[in-house]
Parts: structure tokens; C-alpha cells; sequence
């Protein structure tokens, strides 16, 4: 990238605009094909699916159940009834296959604000901000646990942006607008990815999920990759790219395995040297730390 | 740890800015928590004009099972069921109805608790006249016409528990001394909290309305027992034997409880029926009783 040039645009000169926004429409587009989903019954009158992202039926028969939102019925010392637990169930299987983030960038609508904060961000050139630790959502993620556990009832989801900006969209927002307009500041002004990057314990919990997901994206052609920096600006979580992109040395796979990464593809997206690709985690096996080792030697001999 | 002259505590630097660093997070969390917890108890206080759908016991376990997906808003067929938005006075996204607007039909299938999946609506309510959502209660006396005498009774025939849940209690108009009240009283027994009495009120503002049951209802103090139950459920008195109230009456002469008051020996009512002329009296008479009972006193 060139100084104060923005990601991707060698990738836009080379390939054009679309192949280099790739993964970013596809996400928008089945980020807005859920929701459009959700609102067709209320809508249209169309009834395919039923509820919201808390908890749906699809076509009559399918349940899909939040596993976050029932770990809080559990803590708060309910024990759901079996509609509940099959949905969670099934949403727990697909994103240990699809990659627990996979929540974060292909279903979440507070996604789409706060790319747009971080869009804005960084046409207006704004800088540092406050220093949160990125652990911070793993503390949340427990202390919402443990105050559903003490109080005996569900707490984080009367101010959980995510699902409240979900059931507004679907049942009417209230004063849900504000908080929208919250996240989309704290992003803008108050640290980068502050939200989605740092404080959300419902990504902490999916980042958790995500560890032993399958679907990976990896640093396939690292040898490739000319330290254009593009990857890093454009990663929502960028500190899970470097062990994979510059691990070579130190004899560490391609595939980046951080639960964090969101599989968004991103990364993919603004590499004008085709470093990065969806592969699995099956793929990181020692033959590509050897080819690292390999590359090694290549260098310094 | 080697101590030195910048490192006076002698913590290694990096473990010391580890540990300031968790403390920072673990505080400023802690201060979250802290804050969601107190929202959590006062989000339980649910406004008296909020009515949760059925099978919704306890509030505080309601809200520990809802996931706020809103499956029972969307089965339900007459648009009933509504989901708390941001600002409203119930917990966020948590379903409720306000009877004065649409009230409970009170479907037989109940499909509101059908389609919940987490059981935060009852899955063993399947008689929809044992849902207990509210208590209806007269609250305005002063406004219902039914207490002013004039005839109304809309409460009382819509009520889909018809005859049980409101019944009519008819009481002596003072007013025109003539008439009487037919007075709206309701039982808690058989009142499902539906809110059809509430939606139908022909008042500005209705006079009877639901309210959840732990504000409608009063509760006799745990100790109390009301003797004539105890007596009945025993079938005896509990404590003495349950001797016949003695009169100190004079020989022959018995009391009726049922009306008739003193009779004599043979059957006849001492006070004689204001129909039959009275037969003047001597100013003494040989029976004590006539003397009680003559007209304008002593």
C-alpha cells in the first residue's frame, strides 16, 4: 500500500473493482438475504422464516436457536425445552464447520456499521483512540454470564446491540436507532474496531466456538506476498494474520487457526498477489511447516 | 526479580504492566456488570397495564427463560402478543400485551405457548382457562355506571369465562331506594386475565382493568384460617364442641333463625303477620311476651 493510499487499490488497478470487493459483496449480500429472510414475513407476508436471530423456525420445521442466548437461559438457571436446544445444536455444528466468526461478517448486521465506521475511519484519516484490551470481550463474555447467573434472570440481552438491532429491524426499534448510532461513533471516534475487535462478548463467544472451526482462510502463496500491507489495513482482527503470512521462519502453517479471524475474506480481496485463499484446517499439516523450513534454507542459502 | 534503581518494587516491568493492565480490564468490566445487574432488577418491574401472554408465572423466571425471539408474537393470530422495544417500560424485547388496546382471545390451542422453544411459556398449560396472565379488578368504583344503578353488565357478558370469572351482585339502590345494583365483582378463581372485560369497558377510561396478579392480588396472612372451612373440611367443630347457642327463653318458647324469629309452643309466631289485625291488649297481660312484643314499646 502506498502512504495514505487506501487497501486494495493496486488489487482495484489490476483486477477491477468487483473482483477486488469479492467476499466484501457476498457477505453484504447474504448479510442483507438473512435479514431480507426475517423481514419477508412481517413484509411481504411471505412466512419462510419466523422470529429473529435470537431464535427462528424456518418453513415450520427447522429450528435455529442463538447458542449464546441459551448459555444465558442455562446460566440464569432455566433449562430450555428441546426446540431450543436442537436449534442451538445445529447452529453450534455449522459454525464449527463454517468458522465461529463466520457469525460476525456473514450474518451480523451491526457488522455492515461498523465496517462502515471503520470505512470512515480511515477516508478521514482519524488515529488511535482509546486503548482497550482485545481481551476485554472475554471478560464481558463472563461477567454477562455471571450477572445472568447472580441475578437469576437473562441480562445482557436487554442491551446486547446485536440482537436488539436484529428484533428491531424485524418487530419495530424503539430507540434501537441510538444504539446503532452508539456503535457506529464508538468505532468512528473511539478506538478502531472498538466494537466489534474489542468489547462484544456475543464475537468472544463465537471467536471461542471458531478455534476449532474447519473452513480457514490461509496464506497459501506467502512467498508471494511483497509486504504491501494491504491485508493488515483491511482486517478487521489483523493481529491473526501475521503468525500464518510471516510465519515461514518459524516453521508455522499457512492457515491461520486464531478463532478470531472472521472469515470474512477480506484479505483475499486486497492481495494483488493472490497470497491468501479458503482452504480447511486439514490443509496446515507439518508438509507446509516443512516447505516453510524449506523456504528457510532457500533464503539463506 | 533483581531490584534496581528504576525498578524500585523490583516487579519485572512487562509482568507489571500485565498485571496493571488485567486490573484495568477486570475493574472497568467489573463496573459493567455491576450496572447490568441493577438494570436486570429494575427491568423485572413490569408496568400494571403490562399483561404477559400465558403461562407466564414469575416474572424473574420468565425472563430467565424468553429469548426475546418472538415466535409467540408471530403465532399469534390476532396480533395480540408484542414484543418490548427500546424505551418501553418492560424488558427489552420480552412479549406483552395491553389488554385496553387488544386483548387476549384466549385461543383453545393456545399457539403463543406452542411456538415458544425455550418453555418461558408454559408447555403444561393446555386448558387456556387455567392461564392465569392477570386478575381483572373494578378499580373505579366511583366511574363504573354499574354503581351509579344504571344497567350495563358489558364486563360481565364478554367475559369468555361468562358467569365465573365476573358475576353480578345485586344490591339495594339507595339513591332511588327502589332499584337495584347489579355490581361487577370478579373471581380470581376463574379469571384467566384475558382483558376482554378491560377492552370492552363502555367507559373513557375503563374502570375495570387487568392487572398482573402479583399487583391484583391481596393475600390473607399464612397463619389464618377461616374458621367455617376448617369446620366444614372437618366435618365437626375443631376446638369445643359446637354447642346450640342457649337463649334464656321462657318455657314453650323457642327461637328460628330463619326468620320467623320466637315461636310459641304450638307453632305460632309470637309476632303476629302484619296482615292480621292486632287484638288490643289489657295493659297487663298474664304472658311476659306481649308485653315485649307490643307496638311503641313499654
Amino acid at each position: 500500500m502506498e502512504p495514505g493510499g487506501r487497501p486494495g487499490a493496486e488489487v482495484i488497478k489490476l483486477k477491477g473493482w468487483f473482483a477486488a470487493h469479492r467476499y466484501l459483496i457476498l457477505r453484504r449480500i447474504s448479510q442483507l438475504a438473512i435479514l431480507g429472510l426475517f423481514l419477508a414475513g412481517p413484509l411481504l407476508g411471505v412466512w419462510i422464516v419466523k422470529g429473529n436471530i435470537a431464535s427462528s423456525l424456518t418453513l415450520g420445521v427447522l429450528p435455529l436457536t442463538d447458542p449464546l442466548v441459551l448459555l444465558q437461559v442455562f446460566a440464569s438457571g432455566h433449562v430450555p425445552e428441546q426446540a431450543a436446544l436442537i436449534g442451538a445444536a445445529i447452529v453450534l455444528v455449522f459454525y464449527l464447520l463454517v468458522g465461529g466468526r463466520v457469525y460476525c461478517s456473514w450474518v451480523c448486521p451491526v457488522n455492515i456499521v461498523t465496517d462502515a465506521a471503520e470505512w470512515l475511519r480511515r477516508r478521514l484519516g482519524i488515529k488511535g483512540g482509546a486503548n482497550f484490551s482485545s481481551k476485554t470481550r472475554y471478560w464481558l463474555l463472563g461477567a454477562i454470564l455471571i450477572v445472568s447467573a447472580v441475578a437469576g434472570s437473562i441480562a445482557w440481552e436487554l442491551v446486547n446491540p446485536v440482537s436488539m438491532v436484529y428484533r428491531g429491524l424485524v418487530f419495530g426499534m424503539g430507540l434501537a436507532w441510538g444504539i446503532v448510532a452508539a456503535v457506529f461513533l464508538l468505532d468512528l471516534f473511539v478506538g478502531r474496531r472498538a466494537w466489534c475487535g474489542h468489547l462484544c462478548p456475543v464475537g468472544a463467544f463465537y471467536g471461542l466456538l471458531g478455534e476449532g472451526a474447519v473452513l480457514r482462510v490461509a496464506a497459501v502463496k506467502r512467498e508471494q506476498c511483497d509486504d504491501c500491507m494491504d491485508c493488515f489495513a483491511i482486517c478487521p482482527e489483523h493481529q491473526v494474520i501475521k503468525p500464518a503470512l510471516k510465519g515461514a521462519d518459524k516453521g508455522i502453517g499457512t492457515v491461520i487457526t486464531s478463532g478470531h479471524c472472521t472469515n470474512c475474506g477480506r484479505c483475499i480481496d486486497v492481495c494483488a498477489r493472490d497470497v491468501f485463499a479458503f482452504t480447511t484446517r486439514f490443509s496446515n499439516k507439518s508438509s507446509q511447516v516443512v516447505s516453510g523450513i524449506n523456504q528457510k534454507s532457500e533464503v539463506s542459502s | 526479580m533483581a531490584k534496581d534503581a528504576h525498578n524500585p518494587s523490583g516487579i519485572d516491568p512487562s509482568r507489571r504492566r500485565f498485571l496493571t493492565g488485567t486490573l484495568r480490564t477486570a475493574v472497568g468490566v467489573g463496573l459493567v456488570a455491576l450496572t447490568l445487574g441493577v438494570y436486570q432488577r429494575q427491568a423485572r418491574a413490569l408496568p400494571a397495564t403490562a399483561i404477559r401472554p400465558p403461562g407466564v408465572g414469575d416474572e424473574k423466571e420468565f425472563q430467565a427463560a424468553c429469548i426475546r425471539c418472538g415466535l409467540c408474537v408471530r403465532d399469534c393470530p390476532y396480533d395480540t402478543l408484542r414484543l418490548a422495544q427500546l424505551g418501553d417500560a418492560v424488558a427489552l424485547g420480552t412479549p406483552y400485551f395491553e389488554a385496553r388496546d387488544v386483548p387476549c382471545e384466549m385461543c383453545d390451542h393456545i399457539p403463543c405457548v406452542k411456538a415458544c422453544p425455550t418453555g418461558a411459556l408454559d408447555p403444561a398449560l393446555a386448558d387456556i382457562n387455567k392461564a392465569r396472565m392477570g386478575l381483572a379488578v373494578v378499580v373505579d368504583q366511583e366511574a363504573c355506571i354499574a354503581f351509579q344503578g344504571l344497567r350495563c353488565e358489558v364486563c360481565f357478558n364478554v367475559c369468555p369465562v361468562r358467569g365465573s370469572a365476573i358475576t353480578l351482585a345485586y344490591q339495594h339502590n339507595d339513591r332511588s331506594g327502589k332499584h337495584a345494583l347489579f355490581i361487577p365483582v370478579v373471581h380470581s378463581k376463574d379469571c384467566t386475565g384475558c382483558g376482554k372485560c378491560e377492552k370492552a369497558c363502555i367507559l373513557e377510561e375503563a374502570a375495570i382493568k387487568v392487572f398482573p396478579i402479583a399487583l391484583a392480588k391481596g393475600m390473607l396472612g399464612r397463619h389464618y384460617r377461616l374458621g367455617w372451612e376448617q369446620k366444614a373440611e372437618a366435618g365437626k367443630a375443631l376446638v369445643t364442641p359446637d354447642l346450640p347457642h342457649e337463649y334464656n327463653l321462657p318455657e314453650g318458647v323457642r327461637y328460628e333463625h330463619a326468620g320467623k324469629g320466637l315461636i310459641m309452643g304450638d307453632g305460632r309466631p309470637v309476632r303476629p303477620r302484619p296482615s292480621a289485625p292486632e287484638p288490643p291488649l289489657p295493659p297487663f297481660s298474664s304472658n311476659p311476651l306481649d308485653t315485649l312484643n307490643r307496638k311503641g314499646g313499654l
